[in-house]
């Protein structure tokens, strides 16, 4: 008698589970399902959060003039944390939600485990902030920021010929967006000849005081410290440095180039230069959709959002011109259609990267991010 | 010689950092046999209430001096609250099961409050006001250890002191080594051993916030999982000082800030866990309770 219920039990789960995905699977088609995927909580939800907004703000546009050939656009957005691990169930997630293209993911280290899953998917993904070099070797990997390969030079030619840097401390976070960044830059002064690189070192992330390799930079002598990684740990090592005493100037990357390390180093970033995403105060595609973020949130965007809004952007045009939700016909339309963004009128090239994007550095003045260049 | 002061110092303030969570882990283990995963939580919780205390006491213009003291007061009290809480519903019915149950309630309570706080606060960073000011006198010699270096040194010396009187000289220290020699004969003589263990988690939690509020000042920013980064390293030091054992958390958590500092300052701070946990691995096979623990009789 007790297995007869049980069995009953089951069926009507089964039944249920059945009606309630019903609606789902009959959607299916009518609409182009546009995945965002980043990391939205956790201690680096400022780096992907801008994103969420620079997707809604564009497919509102798109839908408002009914959609692109007729289809209306749904965004489908997953949270990975910058996790590597998650990252894989959100690409998971996205790929069995039947997802036509992605933005996304922001962190290297996740964009790198997600990439396997929709490469054997056939799903075409546009970053606006992963930098890591090795993504290029995936054919549907797209991307509206400069590569690392870009950024390293950048930080250390700045090191060295506007800071006029003789001997270097390059300090990494050993992850997979930190330590090539650090390698560039080590490669990069030593190639030059103009500076010593002085100390080479990774920290441990997330470590609880950095005294130990603050004292270090300061017996390597070192005029300024190169920094590869997130926020968190930068600010950190600027607060040790300044109570430390210690006066080498700091340079790093645009995963510090973000209001949040600000806010937490307060006094102590004052003076710290980041590289980051091209100023676009002077685009007007960039000035409107600032606007339209102020008007929409009543706040100021963050970081990667011109790159989020570009991406964004170029996607859904080339969807349009391609016609299909196909991944080769937007490939193709990616690389040859040219489009207006806020960080210019950009195409891609045959690694995915998006041309004419570049780096500026900025420099902390008065507790804002202004640029040096 | 400097360089090799300088490094002292850094491992010596680290090694305190430890040592403030390590001796809750300490306690609570020395009473109850129960690795208590909350705790770093609750040091996450202390970090979180001194600084909303500060902030909103900040606004109304009161002195430094005040800000700190009422901060530290209302981060002990609502730590205590939550130490005793946590001690209530998580393990206290499980005092009879046998010892894997409550260390899985210890880890579901742990996973719990991050997520609690994650959602009623932020997920974000938070910019950690410095309530420890850059003390005059201290100036000539900031370049090595700084004013609140000194302050967490300090703090860690007098409250392992302070616990050490506590358990040898009062009441309450009696009736909680009775409790940790053998419960069944402490409840026989008529001591509330429900109470004692309420007593060692009060106090174990006071002084994590007290320590999340000083360390928090130290490092300048909080979030969510602070503790359970600061809880896996105190933990490590409280087992390589051995377990149980008050002087033995300390000298296990300066044990192990100074191999780091060192390891960092010597050789690479890549290699920094390398070297400490190789040291814990070695220390553990030739002394398996730790340095100061005391070998475990078997009850027969």
């Amino acid at each position: 008698m007790r297995f007869g219920l049980k069995r009953k039990l089951f069926v009507a789960t089964v039944a249920l589970g059945f009606a309630l995905a019903m609606p789902v699977t009959g959607m299916a088609g009518d609409t182009i399902k546009l995945g965002v995927a980043g990391a939205h909580s956790g201690d680096l939800a400022s780096y992907g959060l801008p994103t969420i907004k620079a997707a809604e703000l564009v497919v509102a546009q798109y839908n408002a003039k009914g959609g692109i050939n007729g289809k209306q656009i749904e965004l489908l957005i997953e949270d990975d944390v910058c996790k590597p691990e998650v990252a894989t169930n959100t690409a998971t997630k996205l790929v069995t939600d039947k997802v036509d293209v992605v933005i996304g993911h922001i962190c290297s280290g996740a964009t790198k485990a997600a990439m396997p899953i929709y490469k054997s998917a056939g799903v075409l993904v546009m970053s606006p902030s992963a930098t890591s070099d090795e993504l290029s070797d995936y054919p549907n990997f797209f991307r509206t920021i400069a590569p690392n390969a870009a950024q390293a030079p950048a930080m250390a030619d700045f090191a060295m010929d506007v800071l006029g840097a003789t001997k270097i401390a390059v300090i990494h976070d050993k992850g997979d967006y930190g330590k090539p960044l650090a390698e560039g830059a080590k490669k990069r002064v030593e190639e030059s000849g103009k500076a010593k690189v002085v100390l080479f070192e990774g920290i441990t992330p997330s470590g609880l005081d950095y005294g130990a390799i603050v004292q270090k930079i300061k017996r390597s002598g070192a005029d300024v410290v190169i920094f590869g990684g997130y926020h968190p740990e930068a600010s950190k090592i600027v607060t040790i440095m300044k109570k430390k005493r210690l006066t080498a100037k700091f340079v790093s990357d645009d995963g510090v180039k973000d209001d949040t390390f600000i806010k937490v180093a307060g006094a102590a970033a004052e003076g710290v230069y980041a590289a980051g995403p091209q100023d676009n105060s002077s685009n007007a595609i960039a000035s409107a959709a600032k606007e339209a973020h102020k008007k929409a949130y009543n706040s100021d965007p963050g970081a990667f959002f011109d790159g989020a809004y570009s991406a964004a952007i170029a996607l859904l045009n080339a969807i349009e011109k391609a016609g299909s939700t196909d991944l080769d016909a937007v490939t193709k339309a990616l690389h040859t259609e040219k489009v207006d963004t806020p960080i210019g009128t950009i195409h891609f090239d045959e690694k995915g990267d998006a041309v004419g994007a570049r780096y500026s550095m900025y420099v902390v003045k008065d507790g804002k991010y202004v640029v040096v260049q | 010689m400097d360089y090799f002061i300088e490094l002292l110092f850094s491992g010596l303030t680290k090694g305190s950092i430890y040592g403030l969570i390590a001796l809750g882990y300490t306690m609570v283990y020395g009473i109850i046999g129960l690795i208590n995963f909350a705790h770093g939580e609750i040091y996450m919780i202390g970090a979180f209430t001194s600084f909303i205390v500060a902030t909103v006491l900040s606004i109304y213009g009161f002195p430094l001096l005040a800000i700190v003291v009422i901060a530290a007061v209302a981060a002990a009290v609502w730590s205590s609250a939550y130490g005793y809480t946590v001690e209530k519903v998580a393990y206290r019915p499980l005092r009879q099961a046998p010892r894997l149950s409550p260390l899985i309630s210890a880890i579901g309570m742990s996973i719990f409050l991050q997520n609690y706080v994650l959602l009623a606060q932020t997920s974000d960073y938070l910019p950690f006001p410095a309530l420890i000011p850059e003390f005059a006198f201290m100036e000539p010699v900031a370049h090595i250890v700084g004013s609140s270096d000194l302050v967490i040194l300090v703090t860690t010396a007098v409250v392992m002191l302070a616990l050490t009187l506590l358990i040898k000289f009062t009441k309450i220290g009696k009736a909680m080594r009775a409790t940790a020699q053998d419960r069944t004969m402490a409840v026989l003589v008529g001591i509330n051993v429900d109470r004692v263990i309420s007593a060692t988690f009060i106090i174990g939690s006071a002084l994590a916030a007290i320590g999340g509020m000083l360390i928090a000042s130290h490092i300048g920013q909080i979030n969510f999982y602070i503790g359970f980064l600061a809880g896996i390293k105190a933990f490590t030091a409280a087992v390589l000082g051995g377990i149980g054992s008050i002087p033995g958390a300390v000298l296990g958590s300066m044990v192990l800030g100074l191999t780091e500092a060192f390891a960092t300052g010597y050789v690479s701070s890549d290699y920094e866990d390398v070297f400490a946990f190789s040291l814990l691995v070695l220390i553990l096979i030739f002394k398996p309770s730790g340095l100061l623990g005391k070998a475990e009789t078997k009850k027969v």
